[in-house]
């Protein structure tokens, strides 16, 4: 009844962010998806998975080479279109935006493509929303480990007690009008270059 | 009103036009914000330009031409109304095939007919004993690198489809795969080969300049829309970026620019590794005489978007099977490159631009003086190491006497 959908290859060398998108498309019932972390010998990979679309990610700088093994299609079978519809240039827009490209076997449908690169766009927002999260959460857990440091340098140098030296350094960052972690890290600097901050 | 524009750029060091007109205020003293961003692939400032990512970019010069004759996924028609500069490319392969060279034929680095002589016995000898074909990486196939290697090769009598085999790998990747042994040489542009060489993988055997003298690079690359609705902008631009050029050419400048490019935004290279291909260094003794022609960023009319360069790039694109010849290729092709543009921008600035559209390829022996909008302006010399001439009309004939 359905003709199967088409077959894709993901080249990412994010192997995590490749997974993410396969599982996206194993998900929506895509059985023939194939991974490729690894840009050595693509040439064959490409012949023996004879992809009908190719997901690759716009970091990686072998795009000018992939371009080219599909314009000497003795390496690829079937000769490859270009971007996923030209005309689309909303679709463009917002793959290029999302960090991602995908190159199409000619005469494949429109249609039939859609819906993968919709989905690999959507990834990839995932995959950077995450990063960024990540980050931030790294951030927050380096601010953290500063503001302890920090706190632990002026118990000893006050004899004070944490929640006393919490507290001064909260006024000290009120008063100058900086962020907790911003003064705390100034202190532990400047007790490391007087040569009093190792621990 | 500063107006800002979004330019792509590949980490060479011919886009130094581009970074000095933003970090040495060029581009702010014409009102332009130069946003510049770092791609990984050519194919991203293609299609960057083409959904209106970037307002310019700094790219190959057949890309342009490529483009307009539908060589290219998008319907984008791109116009080139500036060059940033001539030369800068070099041939660079591993030691074990240097050393071979030298045992065959001995030659200079600036000697592109030793040079070629002594890898067309190198690969006479490979074949005599049934030895694998030699393979030589390029960036892009719309590449000076591409048609500069191949025209080397062919009138050294070295069949490059045949003889040996042309792969594409990305500029930054190309000394480790001469060091692991998986290309034997490559042709791109600096400091990819200076890093090749510091690194140990190989030795530099031609440049560019020696294979044709004040030969295209880079150029300017904007939509031809683009250009039209904001034609304003662009002369504005093509300003900043003359005056950039000019700075960039000046010997004083060449250590602050290595050190500008070094940064970890832009080429993320050791100024030590970016410098020779600026001051000439590169070409070692045998290039102090003549240390500008490696790359030259200003004078002698490098950024003149001359369209006989565009069409002799269109006739090594006939010449190697990428598109066929009609005149209407041909006047495709020519009207990529618009020395009109570049004009208008510099008019009434009192800076000599070439009278002329187009010149014959290889004429010039030696540095002349010619006709220009004002003062005098230098050429040359712009021959071609094999001695041919490509006359822009008769292109016919050149393209012809090319045919295997």
């Amino acid at each position: 009844m359905n003709e199967p959908l088409p077959s894709v290859l993901i080249i990412d060398e994010n192997a995590t962010r490749a997974s993410i998108i396969e599982a996206g498309l194993s998900a929506a019932g895509h059985t023939r998806v194939t991974v490729i972390n690894e840009m050595h010998g693509i040439a064959a990979k490409i012949a023996l998975h004879a992809p009908d679309v190719i997901v690759i990610d716009l970091e990686n700088p072998n795009r000018d080479m992939l371009e080219s093994i599909f314009q000497l299609s003795r390496a690829v079978k079937r000769p490859i279109a270009m971007f996923v519809d030209r005309s689309d240039k909303e679709a463009m827009q917002s793959a290029i935006d999302a960090g991602v490209s995908a190159y199409v076997v000619d005469g494949l449908r429109q249609e039939r493509v859609k819906s993968i690169l919709d989905m690999a766009i959507s990834r990839f927002n995932a995959f950077s929303r995450l990063e960024r999260e990540l980050e931030e959460a790294r951030g927050a857990l380096e601010e953290r480990k500063v503001i302890d440091q920090a706190k632990g340098l002026i118990m000893k140098s006050r004899g004070v007690d944490e929640a006393t030296a919490y507290k001064l350094l909260r006024k000290a960052a009120m008063n100058g009008n900086r962020k907790i972690a911003d003064v705390a890290e100034s202190l532990v600097m400047s007790a490391r270059l007087l040569g009093d901050g190792d621990e | 009103m500063t107006i800002e524009l979004s330019a792509g750029f590949l980490p060479l060091t011919d886009s130094a036009i581009l970074i000095a007109a933003r970090e040495r205020g060029f581009a702010e003293a014409e009102g332009i914000a130069l946003d510049l961003v770092r791609e990984t692939s050519w194919a991203n400032v293609r299609d960057k330009l083409a959904v209106g990512q970037f307002e310019i970019s700094h790219a190959l010069a057949p890309m342009p031409i490529a483009a307009n004759l539908g060589l290219t996924p998008f319907e984008t028609r791109l116009i080139a109304p500036m060059a940033l500069g001539l030369g800068g490319n070099a041939i660079t392969v591993s030691n074990r095939l240097v050393a071979e060279m030298r045992h065959q034929h001995a030659f200079e680095m600036t000697d592109a007919r030793g040079a070629g002589e002594a890898l067309a016995r190198v690969v006479r000898t490979g074949q005599a004993e049934g030895r694998k074909r030699l393979q030589f990486g390029v960036v892009h196939p719309f590449s000076g690198h591409n048609f500069e290697l191949r025209y080397w090769l062919g009138a050294s009598g070295i069949a490059p489809d045949s003889d040996i085999e042309i792969v594409i790998l990305p500029p930054s990747l190309m000394a480790d795969a001469l060091a692991s042994g998986q290309i034997d040489g490559y042709c791109v542009g600096e400091p990819w080969n200076s890093v090749g060489v510091a690194s140990g993988a190989g030795r530099i055997i031609a440049t560019k300049s020696s294979i044709w003298a004040s030969s295209p690079e880079k150029v300017l690359a904007v939509r031809e829309d683009w250009a039209e609705e904001n034609m304003g902008t662009l002369h504005a631009l093509l300003r900043a970026l003359y005056r950039s050029a000019e700075w960039c050419g000046q010997p004083s400048n060449h250590s602050e620019l290595a050190a500008l490019l070094s940064l970890p935004n832009y080429l993320g290279q050791p100024s030590s590794v970016i410098l020779p291909a600026l001051d000439g260094s590169i070409l070692g003794d045998a290039g102090s005489a003549a240390s500008s022609d490696f790359f030259q960023p200003h004078a002698r009319a490098a950024t003149f978007p001359w369209q006989s360069h565009a069409l002799w790039f269109y006739s090594q694109m006939v010449r190697w099977g990428y598109v066929d010849h009609t005149a209407g290729h041909a006047e495709m092709a020519r009207r990529s490159f618009r020395p009109d543009i570049y004009r208008s921008a510099l008019a009434g600035t009192g800076v000599p631009v070439p009278s002329a559209n187009s010149k014959v390829e290889g004429a010039l022996t030696r540095t002349t003086a010619v006709g220009a909008s004002s003062q005098f302006l230098y050429l040359g010399p712009d021959g071609f190491f094999d001695g041919a001439v490509f006359d822009p009309d008769r292109l016919d004939a050149y393209i012809d006497s090319q045919k295997p």
